[in-house]
Formats: C-alpha cells, sequence, structure tokens
C-alpha cells in the first residue's frame, strides 16, 4: 500500500517537475526576448558586425542552400512531369514547380537547411563563449555581449533568411527548366508562359517572403537563446546544439502549417 | 583578402544584392520571354467563345505547334474574340480557307488552336483573316444539352 503511495507521489512529482521547467524555460526565455530586443535598434550603430554575420551565416549557407535548391527543382520537374503527362497537361510544370517552390519548398527547406547549416553554428559559438568565459570577460569590460554579440547574430539570421529562400527558389524554377524544357522536350513558351499567368507576385512571393522572415525569426531567436543559456559544460554545448536544431525545425514545421492555414486557407 | 574586413563587406553586399534580385526576379511579369524566340506572319481569328485560350497558347497543325496567340481582343461591334496569332515564317503556304478551331489538350490540359488546312490555292499571308472557325468547347453546355435532350424524349 505503501509503495503504491509512493510510486503514485513519484509519478506525480516527476509531472510537476517536467511543468515547472517548461514554465521556468518560457520565462528565461521571454526575458531574454525582452533583453534582446532593447538591443536590436542599439546593434546598428556597428553595423560592420551584422555585416560579418551576414557573412558568417548567409554567405557560407549559399552551397548548400543553391545545391539544394537545384536539386529540389530537378526533382519537382521530373515528378511533376510524370503525374502532369498522365492528364496531357504537362504544360503547366512551371507553374507547378514555381508555385510549390515559392509557397512551400523554398522557405521550408531553406530554414531546414539552414537551421542545420548556420543555426547550429551560431549556437555552438555563443555556447563556447560563454563556456570559457568570453561573455563574463566582456561584461568585466562593460561591453555588453547581447550587444555586441548576440544581437548582431540575430539580425544575421533575420537578414539572410529571405534572401537564401528567394535564391533558393530560383535555382529551383531554373533547375525544373533544365529537366522539363531542356530534357524532357516541354514547350519553354508554356513553362514561363503558365508560370507568368498564374503566380500572383504580390500574393505568392510576398507570403513565401513572409514565411521566410518569420523562420528567420525564429531560427535566430531559438539559435542565440540556446546559446547563451547553455551549460557551460562540453556536454551542454552539444545539447545547446542539438536542441537548436531540433527546436528551430520543429518551429519551422509547425509555423508554417500556422502561416498556410492563415495566408492561404479559406 | 577574402579574410579582410573590405572582402567579407564585398562579399555580403554581392550577396544581399543577388537575394533582392532573385526576389524581383520571382516578382516580375515575365513580358514577353520565350515568345521573342517566334517571328513569322500574323494572321487573326474571330470565335464565339475562346473558352480558356490565353495569349503565348499555342496554334497546332497536325499537332505540331507552328506559332503562338499574340494578343485576344473583343470586336466592339460583333461581341467576338479576336484572336492575334503568330505563325512561323517557315509555315507560309496554309491554304486561305483553313480552318481554325479550339481545342483542349487532354481532360484537364491547356487549350490550344488546332489549324486545319483547306484546298484553296491561295495562302495566308501577314495580316489575314481565317474566317472559318469552332469556338472552344464548353462542357456545361453540351452536358446541359444532353440533359434536356434526354428530358425531351420522355
Amino acid at each position: 500500500m505503501n509503495r503504491v503511495l509512493t510510486a503514485l507521489l513519484n509519478g506525480l512529482a516527476a509531472l510537476g517537475q517536467g511543468v515547472l521547467s517548461a514554465a521556468a524555460h518560457t520565462g528565461q526565455l521571454t526575458l531574454f526576448i525582452r533583453q534582446l530586443m532593447g538591443r536590436l535598434i542599439p546593434a546598428w550603430t556597428r553595423p560592420k558586425l551584422i555585416v560579418q554575420e551576414i557573412y558568417a551565416i548567409g554567405v557560407l549557407s549559399l552551397v548548400i542552400i543553391v545545391i539544394s535548391g537545384g536539386f529540389v527543382g530537378l526533382v519537382l520537374g521530373l515528378q511533376g512531369f510524370n503525374i502532369l503527362s498522365k492528364f496531357n497537361a504537362t504544360e503547366s510544370l512551371g507553374v507547378m514547380v514555381a508555385l510549390s517552390l515559392v509557397r512551400e519548398l523554398g522557405p521550408v527547406v531553406t530554414a531546414l537547411l539552414f537551421a542545420g547549416r548556420a543555426g547550429s553554428a551560431v549556437t555552438a559559438e555563443i555556447a563556447l563563449m560563454k563556456t570559457t568565459e568570453q561573455l563574463a570577460a566582456m561584461e568585466m569590460m562593460a561591453v555588453d555581449p547581447l550587444r555586441r554579440v548576440i544581437a548582431p547574430r540575430f539580425w544575421g539570421a533575420v537578414i539572410a533568411m529571405p534572401l537564401l529562400a528567394g535564391l533558393f527558389s530560383l535555382v529551383g524554377i531554373a533547375g525544373g527548366y533544365f529537366i522539363g524544357v531542356v530534357v524532357l522536350g516541354v514547350d519553354a513558351a508554356s513553362y514561363w508562359g503558365q508560370i507568368q499567368q498564374q503566380m500572383q507576385p504580390m500574393d505568392d512571393v510576398m507570403n513565401g517572403v513572409i514565411k521566410s522572415l518569420v523562420f528567420g525569426v525564429v531560427i535566430g531567436l531559438v539559435a542565440v537563446f540556446e546559446g547563451f543559456n547553455a551549460e557551460p559544460t562540453s556536454l551542454g554545448i552539444s545539447r545547446a546544439t542539438t536542441r537548436t536544431v531540433v527546436l528551430s525545425s520543429l518551429l519551422v514545421l509547425g509555423l508554417d502549417f500556422i502561416l498556410t492555414a492563415w495566408m492561404f486557407g479559406a | 583578402m577574402m579574410n579582410t574586413q573590405r572582402g567579407i563587406e564585398i562579399v555580403v553586399g554581392a550577396f544581399v544584392l543577388a537575394g533582392m534580385l532573385a526576389l524581383l526576379v520571382l516578382t516580375l511579369k515575365w513580358s514577353d520571354f520565350g515568345t521573342s524566340s517566334v517571328s513569322g506572319y500574323t494572321v487573326s481569328a474571330q470565335f464565339d467563345n475562346i473558352g480558356g485560350l490565353t495569349d503565348r497558347s499555342p496554334i497546332k497543325l497536325a499537332g505540331v505547334t507552328i506559332g503562338r496567340v499574340s494578343s485576344i481582343q473583343i470586336d466592339p461591334k460583333t461581341f467576338e474574340a479576336v484572336v492575334t496569332m503568330v505563325i512561323g515564317s517557315q509555315y507560309n503556304d496554309l491554304p486561305k480557307d483553313s480552318f481554325a478551331s479550339i481545342y483542349t489538350a487532354g481532360l484537364l490540359g491547356a487549350q490550344y488552336i488546332e489549324i486545319s488546312p483547306g484546298g484553296d490555292t491561295q495562302v495566308l499571308k501577314n495580316g489575314d483573316k481565317i474566317t472559318m472557325t469552332q469556338s472552344a468547347v464548353v462542357l456545361e453546355k453540351i452536358i446541359s444539352k444532353f440533359l434536356f435532350n434526354k428530358a425531351a424524349e420522355k
């Protein structure tokens, strides 16, 4: 009887612990966001730092983004051609490739790759700075690490994300063109003509840009938060890096559904 | 060079510019992309109903694309659609009494104009008009006709 009671209480305690730590985590994140908000505008007094971060986060991600975009476009072209040729509608291949890229695959796949390529690097860098007490040293010298280290990295992610997503979509459309028109013989004028007729610049492209901006904010925030709050040990760094990739990927996919329902839903 | 601050700034500038350009290209209406390659002579035809025909729809002869629709307007007097098409200059001996009809590629495909050659010895020239045309088939009309016929039979 006593043992059952203890087990029950243990289970209850585990549940309570989980809820409390989740609440603490959320509170930490909220406080962190509030602190960061105040530094976002002042960070622009040193634009060179932001430029450097755009280089580290955006330019160095170009290779993986462009190559993936090309292959996604090639696959979309092949798959789309196979399906559309059953309905004798291969003229619509262009618009199918372009809309799937601009609306969905461009922002989402770019964000997932971006979280893996750039988000993890940012987290690891900041976490190591914290572990080796560089952040504490900065504070000792009256340099605000949030403004000097965190804010520029956040801006770098927010600025780089939409640009990378745009490049991804464009390279993907070119890949679809290569497979569809050059290899499989779809009419070139139909490929471009259908894209032009069916794609609404202000709706489709703007919605893609909004999505990728939101994803940039989410990934940037998660990456700097996890790095900043990492446990200052080698295990802590590796955990923080993993959490960044997992959490930002899940958030991107979940938010994508919400954003899509909001933009394209009834 | 690449690791100096200036090198980084240049690369970042190029990256931002390329990204903006990509977004701009996506937003742009690619006005005449793909059609500029079609050069030839222009003929027009009037249709009661063009269905889903649009600019740049293909013109086909025996299933082979020989030209493009260049513009679609409404004749203000007859209320008919005037379709202007550009046909490749190598197909310059189409008989004058050729027949233009609007068909759909497959069940769901895009619509196109099929030219059926006539027997006239005179040929179509730049600015000519195809007089014999057949409009696009509207599925609802066929179904309603069919249903009315069925109802009348009873």
